[in-house]
């Protein structure tokens, strides 16, 4: 266990002998026929949920299984945003939760992720916007989480190249969180990982789980490519996949999974220093630190496990930014590609308790996931270890759906007259 | 150093000269040339700087795979970064700059991090930069983003205009060379629909260059002959300059044509979008060659072999003048011939196999150049530009044991076939061990609509190189050169040590060498996808396609594993990046998305109308009056309605029409009140609520006749209520007989409002509009003032107030009327944000406001709109879970602060202490809040726990800065409480 | 970009002209059933990796809503049929069966 501490030294070091002697980021070991707890799925949030199981909560017996290789899944194909301004509190709290994690996340991990606290801009084009953002703005107050409304100029001057003037949806002001920002995608799954091969845990790749093995209702093993494993405990963290691992367990989620689409530009010097959300004509945009403008927008809107998406959104929503920053005209998209996110009842996550016990289940973050990962595996740690949610979890059983308690962020899912 | 030869080039029209400069410095081609050999022909080697090591690049290639010759082209608002030199034809005036460099492309400061070199292996930046921590965004990140990011950021919006255009096909080709040819002319002459697009300005592909017999012609021959043929095919249309960016599902393409990319300033689109239906896609796009990895293989003047055969024989432009070839196939001597054709001088083709012969070779050879079998380059000498190449054996460890002098290295480490297009949709591949490389596997092909294959694959992307084979598919016979077996090469030599494997580039634009994924392999960053992104092997702008192979199969080995174990990383669109002008089309400024208009727009403008986005509608907020402010022009529309009499377009007010035997039956299900019970000419304010329960919109339902109901919804919510009626209608109700028609645009709509409202109205006259004949919440039909009307006696400012439906025909004319009988009155337009505040006033809900999607009708004291009689209507059911029933839920209320102030808009009461998670505990939020000009103090409504119950309870609300709003709970309605000045 | 066929119009419809509507065939609860019931009709869905029965409307086209079989792994769309239908059309089974012959059938 443990493992060689990385640092500037470190590497000057290796390089005297042409980087001969860095070791393995994780192993890759068999499975043992038992675990305390399985996670099923090496993406950020089964990662992050392994790390703090033994970190937070001394549960090191701990494999984790992924079907193709770790961070492989939305991880490695979301645009890296991360902000906590969400209106709702047991929102806010969990994202916050992880944003206030990723501002240590590399001296914790001792893995470089990359964390930019640039500031995150949600433009108000529309008087509904502009009420719904100053709603936000106390709520967060309240909550503890620092962001502030401004002016269209404040806009202007974070944003030169943003078009505050429309001349279709002019710019109200922006909902602003000065401490959202983006982080290194890959870099988060790779740092917890070794992590927890430094803890001794088990990630396993290449293996995927084919059925779930209960007796008496309760959970007892996976069957898997590698063969059956036992298992006290069962995380199931399979963003994309969760209907299809419950059901092997015998129960139906309140999922859907879709599409969700996000493309690159080909990279330039700084433009953009920010992040840019323009919600009402449905696009977001932020620069990577290799130059590229990273953009997104919406869900396809129907059931799709392809990972590839619909052109027209592609071009509604490159339009919107085209609309909000017109010097990016005579850019080129790179690339683009999409990934299948969970869409809940009420599009919040769910942390939870299942219908058969020792079974656990972390999903539904719809677009939201990235963003979240050290809040979401830090609640869902403190759930799988003590068999109940804690405060974080609290909200996001699966039982809100029963009694109608829903976590419902689209405050503009009203319309204006 | 490299030349423009006095003859020669196929494609060049040397009697047009074009000049264009080059980071300042005037140069010149001709008509025919792409930037790139253009530059090569001015004898400029160097022409950019790599992104991490900042190390001096020079062109690779002639075509889209470049990873090197990336320029900013234009200034000003047609500036660009990023442009592939190889691809742009050149124009009169092209204004060119390097990039990735400070001070200057030969002196450039960042070159340091290339002596520092061993310090910065892949990945480097994952181990370090972590301390102190807030160093890494104000101090490395600011560092690492300036020095990455190619080229600079175009200042201006751009001035160009760019189309979209749809195409529909049987036969889709992607790629104009003799194999995309042949398939066309095999669909054209069956009568399908054809469409061919071919990047490239020019057709047939690589046997334009390299020859050949096809069914008995010189292959340009034969091309000509296919071109003359498809042409003259009206079922077929071809399309050159225009690419295959990407293959969709269902068989949609998108194809990226560059109409006036080489005339900027005239009146074409510069690029124009297609997207395209086609029942088959022909994928006929080519091979493309790799690089072979030894030290030094980026310095300029090394180059691809194919890439230095296309430059001497297209463009008559020699990219040196003495040439070491390097290979591991026969291909690469076609360029050593094709350099001595030209007259330049060859110095040996290193070949890495140890015995191969053919009559390629043979040819070589007798024109007297040594091949040294068996060899490979252990090292490229030079600085900026190649001087030299130190040969050892291919089998050992890079001893070295002879130099050649040359300026110029064509190296070709075998062809990959382009296998993008057919990848996109989920064509699979499979490892061809013999020809060393990844060829498509015809069993499983990307699949359409109906699971059947949709793609077919055809010429070199079907990995066939060689004439004969790609030409025996159509039943042509050809004839080329004999070849002899590739053998596989990815180290150049062998068992090269570290001190060559870091200096042997995979990835040229990125800097990602041999040692990088070596590196990542030993990590554990086993699988190719790990690889990639750790290294960044294969993420420049040229997605990989000089490096992919190369770099996997370095990965391969470094594991001990073979090839296909390891597998591609996923080909996505675009093919070559695409312009967002492009993606974008027309769509922008005003056209950005569709305008609704009411037929009163233009009044509204001319009256100066400050306008507010209401869905795809534009709304009057209000009418400022030269000099005014936009709160006290509110505060004047406000009191001069509530005082005399107002005039609102209400035309954006969805209308829709219910009609049909089961029609009020319908309608009970749709709404929380009966409306089955309404009487014919009467009103009723109905609510809808969604199956979970939340209110979603409301209004005013109108019984028109027997059978007829009339449904008026929010704006923002016509389309989408519609659309819900329907769903209903149709998918759980369709035996019911309801038929609905969205009337929406077919009137305009008039509210008048004010005490003088029935003096206007009687003035327009012709109808009967007094208390007695059109009691408040009633409805008639007639005419007004000439007009077909239908008026409504409804209010939602709280006073006297009728609306007025006219066709949208003539909805100007009559607000006109409107207008002019109101003129004695004094009557004034108002806009949205009057709208808000006198209903506000009145305490009357605003959807969007008081509902958020979290709200029920129970919520907002509208128990009275919700039907004890009713056993269902929608969302009844999900009003009976626990958490809807809570008697802790907040409730509508309204709010009065202590001192008279306006309570800012979004604010929450706060309760005491702190909930688990350390937050601020609440208990109720504003939900509208505004000044009254009527009652000169500021007026609120909120939710707020059990708020009915707390009748003159204070809240505290925290403001900004600390303040804190004192608010007491009130009853929500402000004005008029008992409606008497609406009902008179 | 899918491309489905309109039972209703007869036109092979773009997916720019259609609006999605997620699982067919559910069955309404409404009052008097229970909260699990309610539950699984609001919420609880198949979401299936393979062969879903789905929703779509002609939105700009000719407004109808109709029902289709399609694949989520590869999309292929084994048949569309009118929304009348309260299980899937029995040729639309059987459609499904020839080419999915492990399918385990609607339930």
């Amino acid at each position: 266990m443990g493992m060689r501490r990385y640092s500037m030294f470190a590497v000057a070091r290796e390089a005297l002998r042409f980087h001969a002697g860095w070791e393995r980021a994780w192993k890759s070991p068999e499975p043992k026929s038992h675990y305390d707890v399985i996670v099923v799925g090496a993406g950020g949030h089964g990662l992050a949920t392994a790390y703090y199981l033994g970190k937070v909560h001394g549960i090191r017996n701990v494999a984790v299984i992924e079907k193709g290789w770790l961070g492989g899944g939305n991880t490695g194909r979301n645009t890296t945003i991360i902000r906590s301004n969400y209106l709702q509190d047991p929102s806010a709290a969990i994202y916050e939760k992880a944003r206030s994690l990723y501002e240590d996340l590399s001296q914790d991990l001792n893995y470089n992720v990359m964390f930019s606290p640039r500031g995150l801009l949600m433009l108000a084009q529309s008087e509904h916007e502009r009420r719904g953002y100053q709603r936000t703005v106390y709520a967060n107050n309240l909550q503890g989480i620092e962001t502030e409304w401004i002016t269209p100029q404040k806009v202007k001057e974070l944003v030169p190249i943003l078009n505050i003037e429309g001349p279709r949806y002019p710019v109200l002001g922006a909902l602003y969180q000065e401490r959202g920002g983006t982080a290194r995608h890959d870099a988060v799954a790779w740092g917890y990982a070794r992590g927890c091969s430094a803890m001794g845990m088990d990630i396993i790749q290449q293996c995927e789980v084919t059925g779930v093995r209960t007796e008496g209702g309760k959970v007892v093993g996976i069957d898997t490519t590698k063969g059956a494993i036992g298992c006290s405990k069962l995380a199931m963290v399979v963003a994309g996949h969760s209907s299809v691992l419950a059901e092997m367990a015998g129960f139906r989620l309140p999922i859907e999974s879709m599409a969700l689409q996000a493309w690159v530009s080909e990279p330039i010097k700084p433009a953009i220093d920010v992040v840019v959300m323009a919600n009402l004509v449905h696009g977001y945009m932020s620069q990577s630190d290799k130059g590229e403008l990273v953009i997104g927008g919406g869900t396809d809107g129907f059931n799709n496990y392809t990972q590839r998406g619909s052109w027209h959104h592609v071009e509604e929503t490159t339009r919107a930014l085209v609309e909000t920053f017109p010097i990016i005209s005579r850019l080129k998209m790179l690339r683009q590609w999409g990934g299948i996110v969970d869409m809940t009842g009420d599009r919040s996550p769910i942390l939870s308790k299942t219908p058969v016990e020792n079974i656990f289940v972390n999903c539904g973050w719809g677009t939201g996931g990235f963003k979240s990962i050290p809040g979401s595996g830090w609640a869902m740690a403190e759930l799988v270890a003590k068999g109940e949610p804690g405060p974080l979890a609290a909200e996001f059983g699966l039982i809100r759906f029963r009694e109608g308690r829903f976590i419902d962020e689209s405050v503009a899912a009203g319309v204006a007259h | 150093m490299s030349l423009r030869l006095t003859k020669g080039g196929r494609l060049i029209d040397r009697s047009k000269p074009l000049g264009f400069r080059f980071n300042g410095q005037p140069m010149h081609g001709f008509a025919g040339d792409t930037l790139a050999s253009a530059l090569l022909g001015a004898g400029q080697a160097m022409v950019g700087r790599s992104f991490k090591y900042h190390r001096p690049r020079g062109i690779v290639a002639s075509g889209v795979e470049e990873p090197n010759a990336l320029l900013g082209l234009g200034t000003g608002a047609r500036f660009e970064p990023d442009q592939r030199a190889t691809t742009t034809e050149l124009f009169e005036g092209a204004t060119t700059t390097s990039q990735n460099h400070w001070p200057s492309l030969k002196f450039d400061v960042g070159a340091i991090n290339d002596k520092l070199y061993r310090l910065f292996p892949a990945g480097f930046y994952y181990k370090t930069f972590m301390f102190p921590r807030f160093a890494w965004k104000h101090v490395f990140e600011p560092i690492v983003r300036q020095s990455a990011g190619l080229g600079e950021v175009p200042k201006d919006a751009d001035v160009d205009r760019y189309e979209q255009a749809y195409g529909y096909c049987d036969v889709l080709v992607a790629g104009g060379g003799v194999a995309g040819l042949a398939a066309a002319l095999e669909a054209g002459r069956k009568g399908q629909r054809v469409i061919v697009l071919e990047q490239t300005p020019h057709w047939g592909g690589r046997a334009m260059v390299d020859g050949g017999q096809i069914d008995g012609h010189d292959a340009a021959d034969w091309v000509a002959a296919a071109l003359a043929e498809l042409k003259a095919m009206a079922n077929v249309s071809l399309r050159n300059r225009t690419m295959v960016s990407g293959v969709f599902d269902h068989g949609y393409v998108i194809g990226y044509q560059r109409v006036g990319d080489a005339e900027p300033g005239s009146d074409k689109p510069r690029h124009r979008l297609w997207r395209i239906r086609a029942g088959q896609i022909v994928v006929a796009s080519g091979a493309i060659e790799r690089p072979i990895s030894f030290a030094g293989n980026d310095l300029p003047g090394v180059m691809l072999a194919g890439a230095v055969r296309d430059y001497i024989m297209n463009w008559a432009v020699a990219p040196g003048q003495r040439l070491v070839v390097v290979t591991n196939n026969d291909d690469a001597y076609r360029t050593a011939l094709a350099a001595l054709d030209a007259g330049l001088e060859v110095a040996g083709v290193v070949d890495a196999r140890e015995a191969a012969s053919g009559p390629l070779i043979d040819a070589v050879k007798a024109r007297g150049v040594r091949v040294y079998e068996g060899h490979g380059i252990a090292k490229v000498k030079g600085r900026a530009e190649v001087t030299g190449v130190e040969l050892c054996r291919q089998a050992g460890e890079g001893t070295v044991v002879m130099e050649l002098a040359c300026d110029a290295v064509a190296m070709s480490g075998g062809w990959s076939p382009a296998v993008h297009l057919w990848s996109h949709c989920g064509g699979k591949l499979f490892w061809d061990e013999a020809a060393v490389m990844f060829r498509p596997d015809h069993a499983r092909p990307p699949t359409g609509a109906d699971g059947e294959a949709m793609a077919r694959i055809v010429g070199a992307a079907d990995g066939k190189l060689r004439l004969c084979e790609i030409m025996e598919e159509f039943g042509l016979g050809a004839v080329a050169d004999e070849e002899s077996a590739i053998e596989p090469v990815w180290l150049m030599p062998a068992r090269a040590p570290d001190a060559l494997r870091f200096k042997a580039f995979l990835d040229y634009q990125n800097d990602v060498k041999v040692s990088d994924v070596q590196l990542a392999a030993r990590e554990g960053y086993e699988s190719v996808e790990h690889t990639k992104r750790y290294t960044t092997l294969g993420m420049a702008t040229d997605q990989g396609k000089l490096s992919n192979i190369n770099g996997l199969a370095i990965l391969s080995d470094a594991l001990g594993r073979p090839i296909p174990a390891t597998g591609t990383t996923t080909f996505r669109p675009p093919y070559t990046p695409i312009s967002f002008g492009a993606i974008t089309g027309e769509a922008r400024g005003e056209l950005f998305q569709p305008l609704r208009r009411t037929p009163i727009q233009g009044w509204h403008a001319a009256r100066g109308a400050h306008w507010e986005p209401v869905g795809q509608w534009r709304r009057p907020y209000c009418y400022p009056r030269s000099g005014e402010a936009h709160g006290d022009a509110v505060k004047r529309e406000i009191l001069t309605t509530r005082e005399k009499v107002g005039m609102l377009d209400a035309s954006t007010l969805g209308k829709i029409v219910v009609k049909g035997p089961d029609a009020g039956r319908f309608l009970d299900m749709l709404y929380t009140n009966l409306m089955s019970t309404l009487p014919v000419g009467k009103c009723r304010y109905g609510l809808m609520c969604n199956e979970n329960g939340f209110l979603m919109d409301d209004g005013v339902v109108v019984r028109l006749s027997e059978d007829s109901w009339l449904c008026h919804t929010t704006s923002g919510g016509a389309d989408r209520i519609h659309g819900w009626m329907e769903d209903w209608l149709q998918c759980e109700w369709w035996d019911w007989k309801v038929y609905t028609a969205n009337l929406t645009e077919q009137f305009a709509q008039v509210a008048v409002v004010g005490p003088k409202a029935r003096a206007v109205l009687e003035k327009l006259g012709g109808m009967d509009v007094s208390k007695e004949a059109l009691p408040f919440m009633t409805y008639v039909e007639g005419e007004l003032g000439g007009f077909r009307a239908r008026v409504f006696r409804i209010s939602f400012s709280g006073e006297l107030s009728y609306e007025i439906a006219v066709p949208t025909s003539e909805g100007l004319a009559f607000w006109e009327a409107v207008a002019e009988a109101g003129a004695e009155f004094g009557i004034t337009p108002y806009g949205t944000e009057a709208l808000h505040v006198m209903r506000a006033e009145k305490g009357f809900i605003m959807i969007g406001d008081e509902t958020d999607g979290t709200v029920i009708p129970q919520d907002l004291g509208l128990g009275w709109a919700i039907s004890k009689k009713k056993e269902d209507y929608l969302g009844k059911r999900a009003q009976q879970r626990s958490y809807m029933t809570d008697p802790d839920r907040w409730k509508l209320v309204g709010l009065e602060t202590l001192d008279g102030s306006v309570l800012p808009d979004g604010v929450y009461a706060v309760d005491a202490g702190h909930n688990a998670n350390g937050q601020r505990n609440v208990q109720g939020r504003v939900t509208s809040t505004y000044f009254s000009p009527t009652l000169g103090k500021g007026i609120a409504m909120g939710l707020v726990r059990r708020g009915p119950d707390r009748m003159g309870e204070v809240l505290d609300f925290p403001g900004d800065n600390g303040a804190i709003h004192k608010a007491r709970i009130v009853d929500p309605c402000f004005y008029d409480k008992e409606g008497e000045k609406a009902n008179v | 970009m899918l491309i489905l066929h309109c039972p209703y119009c007869g036109v092979d419809a773009e997916e720019s002209e259609l609006a999605p509507g997620g699982e067919a065939h559910l069955k309404r609860f409404g009052p008097g059933s229970s909260d699990e019931d309610f539950e699984a009709y609001m919420f609880a869905r198949k979401n299936p990796k393979g062969v879903h029965f789905e929703r779509w409307r002609h939105a700009y086209g000719c407004g109808k809503w109709f029902l289709a079989a399609r694949c989520t792994a590869t999309l292929e769309v084994f048949g569309t049929y009118k929304a009348q239908n309260p299980r899937p059309h029995p040729d639309i089974v059987a459609a499904v069966k020839a080419k999915r012959p492990g399918w385990e059938g609607w339930k």
